[in-house]
């Protein structure tokens, strides 16, 4: 099993009850492998990884280029198959969010959360009010009309978030979302995020380039190698409510987290 | 919370200003810069032809500028232009509405079943290049010399065009939204009317508006071709008129036959320009 252990997790970092034993699991991998074959070469995406995610846990997945991040996020969200190992969402619905918006141009914001109702057969009359409810929740409430090229990079990934939030999904897999946003932006919808998340009691999945977001962001942090993937390192932080991306807390976690992948990378480099 | 107001004031930031109403005289400069280009170049060739006649050159068959305007100007008196622009508009317009069927319905199909593909995707694309008055002779065989051979061979020219640019379209809808579509549950026949079918618009447009071209250069070559006895048409009128060495006339029919291509081709862009500002593909400094 990979648990952390004590060496290599923050001491200030952790606190107690940070990670609820009695929730259930929402998203259970075991041994789960994938492989490409590219020509004559299989190339090993994942290796062997194992995690679970609790009910409501906000669990952030952080490696180098290569470390199968996005294909872990397809497996889980059902896009693929894995090679070997099995993939198990517990009978939760699974919404995904990438780190473009992947708005449908041809429709306006409204239409695009719209459609993602339609598709899971909400009733033409329920529809319109649970899309203002919607773009309500992501503080969009005035751009139903406003069509995705007319919208800021911020607010069209709100549209994109909202869609995610339309398919009813209990699961929220987010592929470096905020990845193509300018700092302060970013800064801003990691609180809206944190907001959504408490008040619909969402699970995240959420995989980030960046270790300052994982340390703002996350219940638990998990870290991946690169070139196969593997788990090799857990962090648990304290849900200690509202931590600021400036805070002292969180800058001392993004520094241990930014080592530890240094010394990951620096494997590859010899 | 401070920060969902300062969310909301960055979205005010980073909206574009609405434009106002524009200024009066804004709306009559805007025309003008549309028209004198080409007011300037219809000059032009006005004159390079008028210099040419006086040249003298081939002066028995190449006529000026005057007398072809103002026999196409006789001609316009007379119910008869009309009557035969009238039916050839009539079987362009019959054609193409065939080919736009048959090339849509074609050309999903080939999209969609990748049998389908394999046995006449190459087909598509061969008929796309050739001619389709080579079907002509063909055509005769099979109808007769009526109406019926001229729209085969129109239908010929057209559909392959349409067909290839709903294939171009499916084919090249984004990965991307592909994936967002079937996370959120779109599949079979949602998938296609929802997301594939939108995002392959351009490409089909594209697509439309080629088959328009060709469908227009086939039935000039098809009308030319194909003798309907008792019915004139536009192509028929230019062999009448050659046969009558009344080269004024072709020359008045060709500017009949360029304005029609014009106009419609106009149209298109317009449809075209109207569904690339909708989805934000238009660069808006270079659209204003």
């Amino acid at each position: 099993m990979r648990v952390s252990d004590e060496q290599v997790t923050p001491p200030a970092a952790v606190g107690p009850g940070a990670s609820a034993p009695s929730r259930a699991d929402a998203v259970r991998l075991t041994d789960v492998s994938k492989a490409y074959r590219t020509g004559r070469a299989e190339l090993l995406a994942l290796d062997q990884v194992s995690l679970t995610v609790h009910d409501g846990e906000f669990v952030c997945i952080i490696g180098a280029s290569g470390c199968g991040k996005s294909t872990l996020l397809n497996l889980v969200a059902g896009l693929d198959q894995p090679t070997s190992g099995q993939v198990d969402t517990t009978g939760r619905k699974v919404g995904l969010m990438f780190q473009e918006p992947a708005l449908f141009p041809w429709l306006t914001a409204g239409r695009n959360v719209e459609l993602a109702l339609q598709a899971r057969g909400v009733p033409r009359a329920g529809r319109r009010a649970q899309v203002a409810e919607l773009l309500d929740a992501v503080r969009l409430a005035g751009f139903a009309d406003k069509r995705p090229h007319e919208l800021s990079g911020g607010m069209r990934q709100r549209v994109a978030l909202a869609r995610a939030l339309a398919q009813n999904a209990d699961v929220l897999l987010m592929d470096e979302p905020f990845g193509a946003l300018d700092a302060m932006t970013r800064d801003l919808l990691h609180d809206e995020l944190e907001r959504i998340c408490t008040e619909r009691t969402l699970t995240v999945l959420f995989v980030t380039h960046n270790v300052r977001e994982a340390a703002r962001l996350g219940d638990r942090v998990i870290l991946l190698s690169s070139r196969p993937g593997r788990v090799i390192d857990e962090y648990t932080l304290p849900r200690a409510g509202h931590r600021r991306i400036d805070s002292p807390e969180v800058s001392e976690v993004a520094a241990r987290l930014t080592d530890r992948l240094r010394e990951e990378m620096g494997r590859h480099g010899i | 919370m401070a920060s969902d107001q300062a969310l909301r004031g960055l979205d005010n930031l980073e909206l574009r200003p609405s434009q106002g109403n524009p200024e009066p005289g804004r709306l009559a400069r805007k025309a003008w810069a549309i028209a004198w280009p080409k007011l300037a170049a219809i000059a032009l060739v006005l004159v390079i032809w008028e210099l040419v006649t006086l040249s003298g050159w081939k002066k028995y068959v190449f006529k000026g500028p005057g007398p072809v305007l103002s026999n196409l100007w006789e001609q316009m008196q007379h119910g008869m232009l009309w009557a035969t622009i009238g039916w050839t508009l009539r079987s362009a317009v019959i054609g193409y509405v065939v080919a736009l069927i048959v090339g849509s319905v074609i050309g999903l199909l080939t999209a969609r079943i990748p049998p389908v593909r394999a046995a006449i995707g190459a087909i598509i694309t061969a008929l796309q290049t050739m001619p389709s008055v080579v079907w002509a002779p063909f055509a005769i065989v099979l109808f007769g010399e009526n109406n019926s051979a001229i729209l085969f061979v129109v239908i010929l020219g057209a559909a392959p065009s349409i067909a290839n640019g709903l294939i171009n379209g499916v084919d090249y809808t984004p990965p991307l939204l592909l994936r967002a579509g079937k996370t959120m549950g779109l599949h079979g026949f949602a998938l296609y009317r929802n997301l594939i079918l939108p995002a392959s618009l351009p490409a089909y447009v594209a697509g439309l508006k080629q088959g328009w071209a060709f469908a227009w250069r086939s039935l000039m070559a098809a009308e030319l071709f194909i003798a309907i006895i008792g019915q004139v048409s536009l192509g028929q009128q230019l062999d009448a008129d050659q046969s009558n060495l009344d080269f004024a006339s072709v020359s008045a029919i060709i500017i009949v036959l360029l304005v029609i291509g014009i106009v419609v081709d106009t149209l298109f862009t317009k449809a075209d320009l109207a569904m690339r500002r909708r989805r934000g593909l238009l660069d808006p400094a270079a659209a204003s």
